[in-house]
């Protein structure tokens, strides 16, 4: 028993071996590396929906990370490397898409309607005190109030 | 009154968010905008498939609207278009189609074209991927309209059929035209 549950054990770590070993580039030095995993991580797959360069499997993906790769080698900054890439691909290829018009609402939408909501449930709070307070009786009116109830109740007995 | 107003605004505001929303819901995610619409093709020298025939430029495209349609003999959804295009590039005279054949086997694209016939007037060898790329091609197929100034037009992701031809391309042309 211990046997094939080591066995499987084995086997479930094999395709992360096989994963780890599929793409290899080279630098110079550990600085533009650091850059080549910055960018890969930073920016999106093209072909899915919802992966970035270097967490996809797709060959464009892989396409991609070499030209990056490419880049960094023959010495172009990350800010040439972003612009090629958003040439081709559109803003769609940032995980952080820039901040412009278009981008406004999507940057500061939630905040706004954080604020907004802060804003209501203060007026709402406001208007009930105001609300309760406006109903306060004076005591002059309570001894009226008292009055008419006490004559009312009267009549009915 | 203008507390009456002001009661609206929360269902304003639902309407709102539910028309955006159900006009979201109608999009397909997977339309990425192309960032090259309305930009020039870009300019390339890249081998033809046919074996005599000299490097292509994008100057031998010029001269009319015409059709890059990216495909490859490994991608299986460019064999169910394959059919299309031969018989919309029949139907359509004056409108050129070009291939890019993105990451292929030469030998295996030639031998496509040459059982299953071929609806190409040009056939762009890109092997690495790099035209592709200069493209923003996610993958293949995909099919740009390029109008007579080399400003590419429009950006197809998928199979074109002929209801797709007939709703989408037809038109644009048209329009272009």
């Amino acid at each position: 028993m211990t046997k094939f549950f080591l066995l499987f054990v084995l086997t479930c770590s094999l395709p992360g071996q096989a994963w780890a070993a599929i793409e290899v580039h080279e630098f110079d030095s550990p600085e533009q590396e650091a850059r080549f995993r910055h960018l890969i991580d930073e920016m999106r797959c093209p072909m899915c929906l919802n992966a970035n360069l270097s967490g996809s499997d797709a060959p464009i993906a892989a396409d991609l990370r070499h030209e990056i790769a490419d880049q960094i080698a023959e010495g172009r900054s990350d800010e040439e490397i972003i612009a090629f890439m958003t040439s081709r691909y559109g803003d769609f290829i940032l995980y952080r898409p820039p901040l412009n018009s278009a981008t406004f609402f999507l940057w500061f939408g939630p905040a706004l309607l954080l604020l907004a909501g802060f804003f209501v449930v203060r007026r709402m709070l406001r208007q009930s005190r105001a609300a309760t307070t406006e109903s306060a009786l004076s005591a002059d009116e309570s001894n009226k109030l008292h009055a008419i109830l006490d004559s009312d109740s009267d009549t009915k007995k | 009154m203008n507390k009456r107003v002001k009661l609206f605004i929360p269902v304003a505001f639902f309407l709102a968010m539910l028309g955006l929303l159900f006009f979201g819901l109608g999009r397909d995610p997977n339309q990425v905008p192309s960032a090259l619409i309305n930009r020039p093709l870009p300019e390339f020298s890249l081998p033809s498939l046919d074996v005599e025939a000299p490097q292509i430029t994008k100057a031998d495209l010029m001269g009319g609207i015409f059709i890059v349609n990216v495909w490859a003999t490994w991608c299986p959804p460019c064999h169910i278009e394959h059919p299309y295009l031969l018989e919309i590039s029949k139907r359509e005279k004056d409108i050129s189609f070009v291939g890019v054949n993105y990451k292929d086997s030469v030998k295996e694209a030639r031998q496509f074209l040459a059982e299953k016939g071929d609806p190409f007037k040009l056939n762009i060898v890109d092997s690495d991927g790099r035209f592709g790329i200069d493209l923003g091609v996610a993958g293949a197929p995909e099919t740009f309209v390029v109008d007579a100034n080399g400003t590419i037009r429009y950006r197809h992701v998928g199979v074109i059929d002929n209801r797709i031809w007939a709703e989408t391309f037809a038109p644009l042309i048209a329009k272009i035209k």
